[in-house]
């Protein structure tokens, strides 16, 4: 039998894309050594699928597309001589003691058994499917998420259909749907349940009302028809409460269903070892170092929260390192006495969760519905900014300094919009 | 005459409603725009619409059987069609670099690749 290769590290990053990659750059300059580990073949993760600009505005200062920005963050671990394996899994996690871990991974060099003192979790997301989605009908070929379709089209040159449907109007599904007109496949429609578009207004308009594709806003697609191939999709108005109005069905001849209905932190490993979990992100619940609930297993990036920007990512997976290097010097956080943050009027979810008041902390947080003129507050605190406008599909990324979070009294502190 | 034309300012996430006011060959006032760039875009889309093209390419013998392009400005928007069954008919051979140009001058842009595409060590036909 072929023995298991073992090693040895400071870090573990899992996950090479935006946020892992950054992690790991991060780690490296900070004197740790640090290894990388990828399951597809390649590193770069989503943005190898992503042909349109959007990427790196922030922290690039430059308008990218998704291929180009990951090819400078590749090349950039590359010059600093980030070890990384491809094409490797991580099958397993256990932890021996505070500082001591060890990870099974599956790699084509064969089992490694790999000690570790710190894990940054960065495996990013997995889509939500169909059934996630409440669709019944036939299972025919032709249902495909939007991220599938994206990598068949746009890395692997293969159209999925000819006549699409598309069910949800977040980002990515506006996208695809200037992608396929595109490549002359007809989009018939886009169906959304919310009474408002989930993606960018921007990309309402130039992916959508470009190429005239109408919107159905309040619709969901019942029911998927067709025997080996999708031949229809029903689709039918919503109320407010999300329930179908009677006698609204229609149908809608198509070949091709794409959904496009989110995107959900993938933490399986994590919460095989136990991990605390947040209901309302999908991810796990951090502290202000982006520590789990688990000692010294950091995460970042889309395992984290959904992003919008991949801006957020690398901050996040740069900042996960920085605090991994911090703790591994000094652990100290046993002894701080962690209040939670607690999701207060129109918060749909916030991150961190938990905060000490002796740092000033950067919250991601979304809300759950659009509202103008409207007041960031930290109750508890007397934090106070002003934002003009704040919708579900743009995520609030705010600084609260330490002097704002010092006045921190009590077990919690509430997170809110008001207006 | 004059005319009002009405446009959802795509330059940042605001998403301004701004309304043109043009006669014949030139525009009068743009109204609605938060900032200039706003005023900017509404001159450029009723008297001259343009867009950006974003497509891939097949590579022969490429770690991937594809690589992803882009113009290096807008181009006319009545044109991205035509453009687009240009690029249908290109077909590269691996090794792609980045910033490598595929088609020089088509509407005043040219075509660039935003993908790396190595050379597989070993051809094949049909990797996928």
């Amino acid at each position: 039998m072929r023995r298991m290769l073992e090693q040895e590290y400071d870090v573990i990053v899992i996950g090479g894309g935006p946020a892992g990659l950054s992690a790991a750059t991060r780690a490296v300059e900070k004197g740790l050594k640090t290894m990388l580990l990828e399951n597809r073949e390649m590193l770069g993760g989503i943005p190898l699928q992503c042909i349109h600009t959007g990427f790196g505005v922030h922290c690039l200062k430059e308008d990218l597309t998704g291929t180009e920005f990951i090819a400078r963050l590749i090349d950039r671990a590359e010059r600093l001589g980030v070890e990384s394996l491809v094409r490797t899994h991580v099958l397993s996690i256990n932890i021996e003691s505070l500082r001591e871990k060890t990870v099974y991974a599956v790699s084509p060099k064969g089992l490694l058994k790999i000690r570790v003192k710190a894990i940054i979790y960065a495996a990013g997301a997995r889509e939500r499917h169909q059934f996630e989605v409440g669709l019944t009908g036939d299972r025919p070929d032709g249902v495909y998420t939007a991220g599938e379709a994206q990598a068949l089209m746009d890395v692997y040159g293969v159209l999925p259909g000819r006549r699409i449907v598309i069910l949800g109007s977040g980002d990515v599904g506006l996208i695809m749907a200037r992608r396929f007109v595109m490549e002359k496949a007809e989009v018939k429609a886009v169906i959304e349940a919310l009474p408002y578009p989930g993606g960018l207004t921007r990309n309402v308009v130039q992916c959508l009302q470009d190429f005239d594709i109408p919107l159905y806003l309040s619709h969901m697609v019942r029911e998927v028809r067709g025997h080996d191939r999708v031949e229809k999709v029903v689709v039918t108005r919503v109320n407010g409460e999300m329930k179908p109005v009677e006698g609204s069905e229609f149908e809608v001849e198509c070949d091709t269903l794409i959904v496009s209905a989110g995107l959900r932190p993938d933490i399986d490993l994590l919460e095989k070892m136990g991990v605390k979990t947040d209901p309302a992100t999908g991810g796990p619940v951090v502290n202000e170092f982006y520590e789990t609930s688990l000692p010294l297993v950091f995460t970042a990036g889309n395992a984290l929260v959904i992003n919008d920007l991949v801006d957020y990512d690398v901050e996040q997976g740069e900042a996960a390192a920085t605090f991994a290097s911090k703790l591994l010097e000094n652990y100290e956080t046993p002894s701080l006495n962690w209040r939670q943050v607690y999701r207060g009027r129109n918060i749909r979810l916030v991150v961190p969760q938990l905060v000490s008041g002796k740092m000033s902390v950067l919250f991601y947080a979304r809300v759950q519905h659009p509202e103008n003129n409207v007041n960031v507050t930290i109750r508890e605190t007397g934090f106070k900014r002003r934002l003009l406008r704040v919708k579900p599909g743009e995520m609030i990324r705010m600084k609260v300094p330490v002097e704002e979070l010092a006045g921190l009294n009590g077990e919690k502190l509430i997170f809110e919009v008001v207006e | 005459m004059t005319r009002i034309e009405e446009y959802t300012c795509i330059v940042c996430p605001a998403g301004c409603l701004l309304k043109v006011l043009a006669d014949q060959n030139h525009i009068v006032k743009v109204d609605g725009a938060g900032c200039q760039r706003g005023v900017e875009y509404a001159s450029q889309e009723s008297s001259d619409p343009r867009r950006m093209v974003f497509t891939v390419i097949k590579v022969r013998n490429g770690e991937l059987p594809t690589v992803s392009v882009k113009t290096s400005r807008p181009v006319p928007k009545k044109h991205v069609f035509t453009l687009m069954r240009m690029l249908a008919s290109i077909e590269l051979e691996a090794p792609v670099e980045i910033g490598d140009v595929v088609l020089k001058d088509a509407y005043g842009a040219d075509v660039i690749a935003t993908r790396r595409v190595g050379r597989l060590k070993k051809p094949v036909y049909c990797s996928y």
